[in-house]
């Protein structure tokens, strides 16, 4: 198969075959029991005004681990993503009870600043978003902001790139408008910027969903990449993604409220991949993944 | 009927054959409402095209040099528009630079910064909105009871004129920059913030530069609007026999609207002639200026 830029793609082959492939940890990966959580849940409620979103999330999101939310639309698990890095706090009226602990410090506490939080914990989005400018801005403008200490923003550029597998297909177009790229290549783009500000935690929002399933692979393969330095957390509404690059999975549903009828997402399970795909403890959780609902 | 393919016995029940020879489009109803409509537009653009043409052959034999170059005088032979060119322009400039910094920063304020749940924020949108609907005069007193208030003597000055259609245009411009700025995606936004920009950062750097083409069209056009007002600077005094030029922010003036307004008053014909001249003078202008800013709308148009 040969993509835009005209190389091949070699990884897309280990993906293909029937049924559900789950991510096989790499030989020298061990994974642990326990996650060792970076970035932690502790029954934490999301509100939009009175409308609870979410509530009684215990979540631990273990260090260079890849962590899947799972479940049907509305099961707040974009809702919950977006307090992971206090993105709701630009909702007019969204606010979060619990804590949520980053490196065991409450990112909601009094005098913690959400514009750090945001540097440390980056977020990829739905659709690809790169900014009106070139793509060598795209990537600078995070470490410009943030008013970085860079020795050399040209190096820092190419390593983003790199890090992002764009380098090779950007080189030597790095002054055009990031709009010339094409989809997969934007959102690699985005994750690159992300990566520019040096963060330790990449929350990524159904990154593939605007994608073409080989633009998709090559996130994919990407993540992997990623995970050796980078703790990242995906929402996905696709169940064979989260099998294919996810260690641990946390499916989400929602309960209807019985007076007024709000449906409010709660965690359901929440383990490793392989076992939340064979060995599901709840019914729900098994009904989802046979595709009895949702 | 010529068959292309073969046809399957049964499978369609037999209604109207699709080759009817009839047009649905053109039944009674359809197409008198397509008569209605054409005759609106021939209506609204007829009147049109008669104001402009007949305000061309009424100015033709005064649309000379000479309107630009000389000042008003007792005889139409002799009288130009020369000051009130002049005065429009100082007037438009000082509101330009009065109102539009003024209107962006609101605009920013309302758009990217206010609680808009927040019920004064919500009054304040809605007062907006209406404020753009007050009848011009209106803001003519305003700045009036204003200047008066500040102790100011002569009020037919430029500074009192641009006070009053800054007055006038400030919601037009406000409402356009949040236009402007709403056509932004979030998306642009949110990936600013996520990367740990603050919200003046992202307004600044972000939000606002793509928006830029938005605010110019929509200040051109307000500011055109502008141009066209006489009745604000009627009730500020503005003068209507002006001999000299403009010479700053506090010295008199007159403007293009105000020496038409003043010829058409005058019994000689030749008077009313040097103001068709000058309403064509003015026509020009304001095309012009909407040209610019339907140029910049798609020179500098966004495709997210």
């Amino acid at each position: 198969m040969i993509d835009r830029a005209g190389e091949k793609i070699e990884s897309i082959v280990p993906h293909e075959g029937p049924g559900v492939r789950i991510n096989a940890r790499p030989a020298d990966g061990f994974l642990p029991d326990e996650p060792r959580g970076i970035l932690q849940c502790e029954n934490v409620d999301v509100y939009y005004g009175s409308f609870r979103a979410v509530t009684g999330v215990d979540l631990k999101f273990g260090l260079h681990e890849i962590t899947a939310l799972i479940g049907p639309s509305g099961c707040g698990k974009s809702t919950l993503l977006r307090s992971l890095n206090r993105m709701n706090d630009l909702v007019d009226g969204a606010r979060v009870e619990g804590r949520v602990l980053f490196d065991g410090e409450d990112i909601y506490g009094s005098k913690v600043d959400a514009i750090e939080v945001r540097r440390r914990i980056g977020m990829v989005f739905q659709k690809p978003n790169p900014f009106p400018k070139s793509i060598y801005d795209n990537i600078a403008y995070g470490p410009r902001v943030t008013g970085m200490r860079v020795d050399s923003m040209d190096d820092l550029v190419e390593e983003a790139l790199t890090k992002a597998a764009l380098w090779g297909e950007v080189k030597d177009k790095l002054k055009q408008s990031a709009y010339s790229l094409s989809g997969g290549q934007q959102q690699r783009l985005c994750i690159a910027r992300t990566i520019a500000v040096k963060p330790d935690v990449i929350l990524m929002d159904e990154p593939c969903s605007a994608l073409d399933p080989i633009a998709t692979v090559r996130i994919e393969d990407l993540m992997h990449e990623l995970r050796r330095e980078y703790t990242i957390v995906i929402v996905t509404h696709n169940m064979q993604q989260a099998a294919r690059v996810a260690d641990r999975t946390a499916f989400f549903t929602a309960f209807a409220d019985e007076g007024t009828g709000d449906r409010t997402g709660v965690l359901v399970e929440f383990g490793k991949t392989t076992q939340i795909f064979e060995h599901p403890t709840d019914q729900r959780t098994e009904d989802y993944i046979s595709g009895r609902f949702g | 009927m010529r068959t292309l393919g073969g046809t399957i016995d049964g499978a369609i029940r037999p209604e109207r054959p699709l080759a009817s020879g009839t047009n649905g489009e053109r039944r009674p109803a359809p197409l008198t409402f397509l008569v209605l409509l054409w005759l609106s537009l021939v209506v609204a653009f007829g009147v049109l095209v008669t104001l402009i043409v007949t305000i061309i052959i009424d100015g033709q034999g005064q649309f000379t040099g000479r309107l630009l170059s000389e000042y008003p005088a007792s005889s139409p032979d002799r009288a130009g528009a020369r000051p009130a060119i002049l005065g429009s322009a100082w007037v438009i400039a000082t509101t330009a630079i009065m109102t539009i910094p003024l209107g962006i920063a609101a605009a920013v304020h309302l758009e990217e910064f206010a609680d808009k749940r927040n019920w004064f924020n919500r009054m304040i949108e809605l007062n907006v909105q209406n404020l753009a609907a007050v009848p011009s005069i209106v803001y003519g007193l305003l700045a009036l009871a204003f200047l008066s208030l500040l102790g100011v003597r002569d009020k037919n000055i430029v500074i009192g004129g641009a006070l009053a259609l800054s007055l006038l245009i400030l919601p037009v411009i406000i409402i356009a920059t949040r236009e402007a700025l709403r056509a932004v995606p979030t998306e642009i936004r949110e990936g600013s913030l996520a990367l740990g920009a603050t919200q003046w950062q992202t307004t600044w750097r972000q939000t606002l530069p793509s928006a830029v083409p938005g605010i110019a069209t929509g200040s051109i056009l307000a500011l055109s609007r502008a141009l066209g007002e006489a009745a604000p600077l009627l009730v500020l005094g503005a003068l209507v026999f002006v001999s000299f030029d403009p010479s700053g922010i506090l010295s008199g003036y007159t403007t293009l609207p105000i020496q038409i307004f003043n010829w058409t008053g005058r019994p000689q014909e030749g008077f009313h002639q040097l103001a068709a001249a000058t309403s064509v003078l003015l026509l020009g202008v304001l095309v012009l200026m909407n040209g610019l800013a339907i140029y910049i709308r798609n020179r500098f148009q966004k495709r997210w």
